[in-house]
């Protein structure tokens, strides 16, 4: 439960510098909103829970949406950009199977997505830290 | 590559999501933690109780 205290550190903290700083950042890089934000221990767990979850999808062979051919694709790839700056990479490098050709690789394709659909939560939480919407 | 069988596929899911879930929608650690768990357990728990179902419906 906050405190009216806290609450008030948290709304004051609203006004100063571009507030939509820690979204942006937290989206492009696991976990970098929640550092800025100085919340250490949040931001690694964050970083570890989607980076590693990503990388799991990838040594599963599982695919990276490149191209949107019907619905089903737009959402994988919807899912697959909440990795921010992961999934350029992982485009640019060529990382992941362009199909799914093992069992394991649907399992894969599916922690990719979900990675991504977990980091645009934890952007929001950082920004929603620095908007003072939650006590920091 | 790594070939994880579906169990374990499972587990890391449910540790991943529960961690980030338990962050995010709670303010104190305490509380952190313990909505980290039960998700964990939610997720782990109904996966166990659907395979179940699932196998029992083949036979």
């Amino acid at each position: 439960m906050a405190t009216a205290s806290t609450r008030n550190a948290a709304s004051q903290n609203a006004g100063k510098g571009f507030v939509y700083l820690p979204l942006i950042a937290g989206w492009l890089v696991p976990g970098l909103g929640h550092f800025l934000l100085r919340k250490w221990v949040r931001g690694a767990l964050l970083a570890a829970s989607v980076i590693g979850m990503f990388a799991l999808g990838l040594a599963m062979k599982g695919k990276i949406y490149g191209s949107a051919q019907d619905i089903l694709d737009m959402l994988g790839m919807a899912g697959d950009l909440g990795n921010g700056l992961l999934f350029v990479a992982a485009r640019a490098l060529g990382w992941g199977a362009e199909h799914v050709q093992v069992t394991t690789g649907d399992y894969g394709t599916k922690f990719i997505v979900v990675a991504g659909l977990l980091n645009i939560i934890a952007a929001v939480d950082a920004h929603n830290l620095r908007t003072g919407r939650k006590p920091l | 590559m790594s070939h994880p069988s579906h169990f374990a596929a499972v587990l890391l899911f449910a540790l991943f999501a529960s961690t980030v879930f338990g962050i995010t929608q709670r303010e104190t650690p305490k509380r952190m933690f313990r909505y980290g768990a039960y998700c964990f357990v939610l997720f782990v728990g109904s996966a166990v109780v659907l395979s179940w179902v699932m196998y029992l419906i083949a036979h």
